[in-house]
């Protein structure tokens, strides 16, 4: 391997660990702030690509009708626990959020659908569409779960990911789309070359770090959701609902995830399951970043992207097996340097 | 219970076959599952004046599944059973066949379901070509194309694995090197890692052995990587979802097939021309234009065969005997000359594929759609 | 369940296939659930009792499924005769596995099963020996004499008397002195190593058992399927396991098989229902199942089994102990020197928490340990009992050194303590809580324990359990959880479990929090007879009227050094000690 062919596989580990780390920072958000772990994060992504894809083909993309649905079933579910104390108020609120929201974006897609938008326009889109199911899914299937242990959170997770990616079988198909870069710009450094796309990667995933911080740091939300994650009761106390943290954690990681899947779309091919794979290495390196830590975890993302890119030149057929031993010795450490939670769970 | 409910509307009519069909309508044999299905929903319900029940169950690309599947069809009567669509389900349903003595048409391409032939295989029938035909297509075409050295990039998995085996037979029998094997999954996000590689021996041809779309990958990033060489690919990729997401990248890409997916431009003395043409006119009038695919032309080969072989068996036996099944298998094992859409079959007790190279053509991708080669 | 009722179910279950109307595909699918069934036994064990999450069961099934594929097909041998290897097989693999991933706590051991789950599902798959991603087909099916047992009728008696014997061999380990150990893995593994029990063996112990019950399910698959092929053997198949193992009710045995079952048909109906429902061109099964499975965690966290069984019956196994009395250890002559710390010191980053404390503790003395909030009276516990390591400074206890020695050491040599924050196993009995006290006073193993013919020394330590809490006054309890008692109640609890290691010291941490005056009364009075037959005894307590009347002597802690030592009477008027209690001379 000479020199050049390390940067061009450097570089696209880099690329791919900042997809990475978007899923491992909205992953390290919803946990910490739910204790779920979202395996369905992976299904965000892949709606985001597939969605984004069909809007770039100038179709109408079946992810409307879930966001439909998503919303009908949330209704019901928030009916159903507002069953003994339902205020004017909460009910309105409540149909605005989980029926007019949904009726409005798939009323808008149908309009421009076929029309062009631009890719910002479609982009807009796509997560109009795909970052409401999120917080829908956490009152359907989270919510009510709001007291059991991390594992029953994990089980309820991975139910919601399988239901997920057979929805999105149904809708998509088994086969794979592909959108159009956003610019077909290549930068040339010497003798390396650098996608446009892949430059978009980088850099929105450095924007949407920056923007979590300054949403933690500096607003009113942000620093509730902190207080929710780092103790639920206390947050209880000073009056911020769990409820209401927990959509806004998940709302933001329906978005990171259309983001990432937006991302994605141009880059490589995506199918309806894509999401799950993509979705395990960015809890690995949320894992790394100890479920907690927003800048380790964006770390260990890269390097999952690194290891892998390398890992693909010198064995591609243990590729996985690679990525996945490389990490236990990371996992070690990690593990030996942090205090034994004992009744974590 | 559980399992009459599966032919409930016909239990009981006595001149009645059960076709006992298990797929992988999803997971990751979805795309080759599908089409199949779509297929089989254009099989004749009237065979040799008997009627036809067909059961699908989907197996979700697991062994497990599969296996369960076959035995819950076989709890509930059936005849005959089609599929899967992977070898290692397939594999191990030709197990429960030999067992059951029912006769198992799989839609796998491995040869090993078939080979070598001992009690179980007996039972076992596949429909797609082997991979070593293609394979020998494709070292014929290289070797009359003057490729000294090729690469190859396959998928991880079962398929993968079979083209890895053919391809390294075929290409050392015309003494064309293989400079690199690599490999991907099918969800992978980058192949840049397996392509640097590749494209670091230089070899005159790349062969990319997947199925559907997810074989586009490795071609794109070839060209991106500024790739000058001729680009092959396998019959797995033989449907227009694959053109349509390689779209410019994929032109010039020669691939050896079933004659079905160049129907139209066969010469009309070609046997499989006109069943080809029919079968494409069933699925596109079913299921749009432009969404055929040879993995349905395999479901609906299987049941050309069955279209044969139901009434030979019929003269002999009762559905839903175990001496239909035996007559069933005796006659899918007897067809001669049985022209299907992907190519003449001549069945024999050790040949359960029959096919010869009439079930194969080599055909380049050209202005977004497929041409036949001479 | 009652005694005799399970045999009785297990015996008819067994009669099913003789039942010709039984449709074999009904077979099929229990045979299936069966082998789920033994995988999520083990989860249960692993994860439900040992508190560790494993997504990699699926893998060693596959460590046991190709060993058999490969020495029938390969070497000819006999499927019985790999049945042994197949198991070893899983076990041996565990072993290697767990010297890595154990050492990982909470998530990262979590992720470290994904991890070698997803790995081995490629090694299996590239490996020319194992067949590839084809697998290896051909594989003989077990024999009985001739008669191969080649369908689901003749195969169902195999999976379920192996579903039956790993069931009650199973039930025996957990109810057992390892089983308890084990059990204490998920809650109280603090408590646990602080009575000797050895957290890593327990650890490995846990793991190992539920990778050789894998190994066997994944003989019993290998021979039914009579082909393997890496997908059974996937993540998402060790998803699949620990998913029905959550939803049968990850703390309950019974609730593995339930899982099992329940979800196997599950899964089977919707592939015959939703055609009926939506047509036969969609796969809504996926969806269904998710929808379902979220469903069923939303109405029971707990899983089925809890939810069903625990309606009608909830009673632990009763054990009325009984045998020779466990002999006690020698204590030391009244007023010999039993515990000596010099120049103990502890610093936390840049907080000093306990500062160049000396003590010394004589046999048959109580003495308080005082001080406000803060003072490092819970770090001066912790450095006694050597489960914090000191940062300078050192503890002689009857001579020897403290230094380097674990938990379980400390706790053979004889010193017994309760916690600050009480540390029982919530769903473990009183009584079994009071036993695991006495694990080191027993030494029967795992085997020994499935086997169950460690019956006499359970008779043994459950008979000194029953003394000790009828001695902290708690007989009557014996049968309830331990979560179900008040709080008062559950330190008291610690204590009787102390006692049970018939301690030279014993060291309480606040005993006296929450009980009622009349409870306090005995309690010091229990004390008192404890120093009177030799116990030395070091407390921690905030009641001032409780600590003045009990001990013989009081240590003032404040900031974490000793601000005054001496007799109760002495200290109460010490204006040093009322200052640090009060903020200023009163």
């Amino acid at each position: 391997m000479d020199a050049d062919i390390a940067l061009i596989l450097l570089q696209d580990g880099v690329v791919n660990g900042a997809v990475y780390a978007l899923l491992a920072l909205s992953l390290v958000l919803v946990f910490s702030v739910t204790r779920v772990i979202l395996i369905p994060q992976g299904e965000f992504v892949a709606y985001g690509a597939l969605t984004y894809a069909a809007l770039d083909a100038g179709k109408v993309p079946g992810s409307i009708w879930m966001l439909g649905l998503l919303g009908v079933a949330a209704c019901l579910a928030g009916l159903w626990s507002m069953r003994h104390h339902a205020s004017r108020g909460a009910v309105l609120r409540l149909l605005a959020g989980t029926l007019l929201l949904p009726a409005v974006v798939i009323g808008v897609t149908l309009l421009l659908a076929g029309r062009a938008i631009g890719v910002a326009g479609e982009a807009v889109l796509t997560v109009l569409i795909v970052a409401p199911m999120a917080p829908y899914l956490y009152d359907i299937a989270f919510k009510p779960l709001a007291e059991a242990s991390v594992l029953t959170l994990l089980i309820a997770a991975v139910g919601t990911h399988l239901a997920l990616m057979g929805v999105g079988l149904v809708l998509f198909g088994p086969e794979g789309f592909r959108a159009t870069a956003f610019s077909d710009a290549v930068l040339s450094i010497g003798s390396q070359t650098i996608q446009g796309q892949s430059i978009w990667v980088v850099a929105s995933t450095a924007t949407t770090m920056l923007a979590l911080y300054l949403f933690f740091g500096f607003t009113l939300f942000g620093k509730a959701l902190h207080a929710t994650a780092v103790n639920r009761l206390g947050a209880r106390l000073v009056g911020i609902s769990t409820a209401l943290s927990g959509r806004i954690a998940f709302g933001l990681a329906g978005v990171i995830g259309a983001m990432g899947g937006i991302l994605v779309a141009p880059l490589t091919t995506v199918y309806y399951d894509s999401g799950f794979l993509i979705g395990l290495k960015g809890f690995v390196a949320a894992i790394v970043g100890g479920m907690v830590s927003y800048p380790l975890a964006a770390l260990a993302a890269v390097l999952v992207g690194v290891v892998e890119s390398f890992s693909t030149f010198w064995a591609s057929a243990f590729k996985e097996v690679i990525v996945f031993t490389v990490i236990l010795p990371v996992l070690l450490v990690r593990s030996l340097r942090s205090p034994v939670a004992e009744d974590e769970e | 219970m559980a399992s009459a409910v599966l032919f409930a509307s016909a239990a009981w009519a006595a001149d009645t076959i059960h076709v006992g069909v298990s797929l992988s309508m999803t997971g990751p044999g979805a795309s080759l599952g599908i089409p199949e299905r779509n297929a089989v929903a254009l099989l004749p319900k009237q065979i040799g004046g008997a009627n036809v029940e067909y059961t699908v169950l989907d197996d979700a690309t697991d062994t497990t599944r599969a296996v369960a599947n076959m035995r819950k069809l076989i709890e509930g009567g059936a005849d005959v059973i089609v599929g899967s669509t992977v070898t290692p389900g397939s594999l191990a349903m030709v197990n429960v066949a030999g067992e059951q003595k029912i006769p198992v048409i799989s839609l796998a391409a491995s040869a090993r379901l078939i080979e070598p032939m001992d009690a179980a295989r007996h039972w076992a029938f596949k429909t797609p070509q082997n991979d070593s035909l293609m394979a020998d297509a494709v070292a014929d075409y290289m070797t009359a194309h003057g490729v000294k050295s090729i690469a190859f990039i396959g998928f991880n998995d079962a398929y993968g694995d079979g083209w890895l085996e053919e391809t390294q037979r075929a290409m050392a029998a015309k003494s064309i090197k293989v400079t690199n094997v690599e490999r991907f999954a099918r969800t992978d996000t980058s192949v840049t890692g397996q392509v640097l590689k590749v494209m670091s021996s230089k070899p005159d041809a790349v062969l990319i052995a997947g199925a559907g779309t997810p074989a586009a990958l490795p071609q794109k990033t070839l060209h991106e990587r500024g790739y000058k060489g001729a680009i092959y690919q396998t019959h797995g990729v033989a449907n227009l979802d694959f053109i349509r997401v390689g779209g410019k990248d994929v032109e010039g890409t020669i691939l050896p097939a079933g004659p079905v997916l160049v129907a139209s431009q066969l010469p009309d003395s070609a046997p499989s021309k006109k069943v080809g043409l029919a079968f494409i006119h069933d699925y596109e009038a079913a299921n749009g234009a432009g969404s055929v695919s040879t993995f349905g032309a395999h479901a609906y080969d299987a049941g050309l065969i069955l279209q044969y072989a139901l009434p030979i068996a019929l003269k002999s036996a009762k559905p839903g005997t175990p001496e239909f099944r035996s007559a069933l298998r005796d006659a899918i094992e007897g067809a001669h000359e049985l022209v299907v859409t992907q190519g003449v079959m001549d069945m024999s007790p050790t040949n359960h594929n029959g096919f010869d190279t009439r079930a194969r053509v080599m055909v380049e991708i050209k202005d977004g759609g497929w041409k036949l080669l001479p | 369940m009652r005694r005799g009722i399970g045999p009785i179910l297990l015996l008819l279950w067994l009669c099913v296939p003789l039942v010709q109307a039984v449709p074999s595909f009904w077979l099929t699918l229990a045979d299936y659930a069966g082998i789920s069934a033994i995988i999520a036994i083990g989860i249960v064990v692993l994860t439900g009792m040992g508190g560790i999450t494993s997504f990699g069961q699926a893998t060693f099934m596959g460590f046991g499924a190709y060993a058999t594929a490969l020495l029938t097909t390969q070497a000819g041998w006999s499927p019985w005769l790999t049945l042994p290897v197949a198991m070893a097989a899983a076990g041996l693999a565990s072993l290697v596995i767990g010297a890595v991933t154990l050492r990982l706590s909470g998530h990262y051991l979590a992720l470290g099963t994904i991890a070698w789950s997803v790995a081995f599902f490629y090694v299996f798959g590239n490996l020319d020996v194992l067949g590839r991603n084809d697998g290896i087909s051909g594989i003989p099916p077990l024999r009985i004499g001739s008669t191969a047992l080649l369908d689901s009728r003749s195969y169902y008696p195999v999976v379920w008397i192996a579903v039956g014997i790993v069931f009650l061999l199973t039930r025996n380990l957990l109810d057992s002195r390892i089983g308890r150990a084990i059990r204490a893995l998920h809650g109280g593994a603090a408590a646990a190593s602080s009575f000797g029990v050895g957290l890593a063996g327990m650890r490995m112990l846990a793991f190992a058992y539920a990778a050789v019950l894998a190994g066997l399910a994944g003989w019993l698959y290998a021979h039914m399927q009579r082909s393997v092929s890496p997908t059974p053997f996937g993540l998402n198949q060790g998803i699949e396991y620990l998913l029905l193992a959550v939803v049968g009710g990850l703390e309950r045995l019974p609730g593995a098989v339930l899982g099992a079952l329940v979800l196997t048909v599950v899964n089977d109906r919707l592939q015959d229902l939703l055609p009926l429902l939506f047509g036969s061109q969609g796969n809504y099964e996926t969806i269904v199942f998710g929808f379902l499975l979220v469903l069923v965690l939303q109405t029971a966290p707990a899983g089925l089994w809890p939810l069903i069984v625990d309606r009608f019956s909830r009673h632990a196994a009763a054990h009325p102990g009984g045998g020779e009395p466990l002999p006690n250890r020698t204590l030391p002559q009244p007023g010999a020197l039993v515990l000596q710390a010099e120049g103990l010191r502890k610093v936390f980053g840049g907080l000093v928490a306990v500062s160049d404390l000396s003590l010394e503790l004589h046999a048959g003395e109580i003495v308080g340990l005082i001080g406000p909030n803060g003072a490092g009276k819970s770090t001066t516990f912790d450095l006694l009992t050597s489960v914090a390591t000191p940062t300078s400074g050192a503890v002689h206890f009857l001579g020897a050194s403290l230094s380097h020695r674990a938990g379980p050491a400390v706790a053979r040599l004889g010193i017994a303590r309760s916690f600050q924050h009480v540390k029982l196993v919530g769903g473990m009995s009183v009584l079994e809580n009071v036993a695991l006290g006495a694990h080191l006073r027993g030494r029967a193993g795992p085997i020994r324990a499935m086997l169950r013919l460690d019956r006499v020394e359970e008779a043994r330590l459950f008979a000194e359990a029953h003394r000790q809490l009828a001695r902290v006054g708690l007989a009557g309890l014996e049968a309830l959880p331990a979560r179900s008692l008040a709080l008062g109640q559950q330190r008291v609890v610690e204590i009787a479990r102390a006692l049970c290691l018939d301690p030279v010291l014993l060291l309480l941490d606040e005993p006296a929090a929450g009980l009622r005056h009349a409870e306090k009364v005995e309690l010091a009075a229990l004390l008192r007879t404890l120093r009177d037959q030799g116990v030395t005894v070091l407390l921690v307590e905030h009641d001032m009227d409780f600590v003045m009347n009990l001990t013989d002597r009081l240590v003032v802690m404040n900031f974490g050094a000793k601000l005054a030592e001496g007799l109760p009477a002495v200290i109460g008027h010490n204006p040093a000690v009322i200052e640090a209690y009060l903020g200023s001379v009163a």
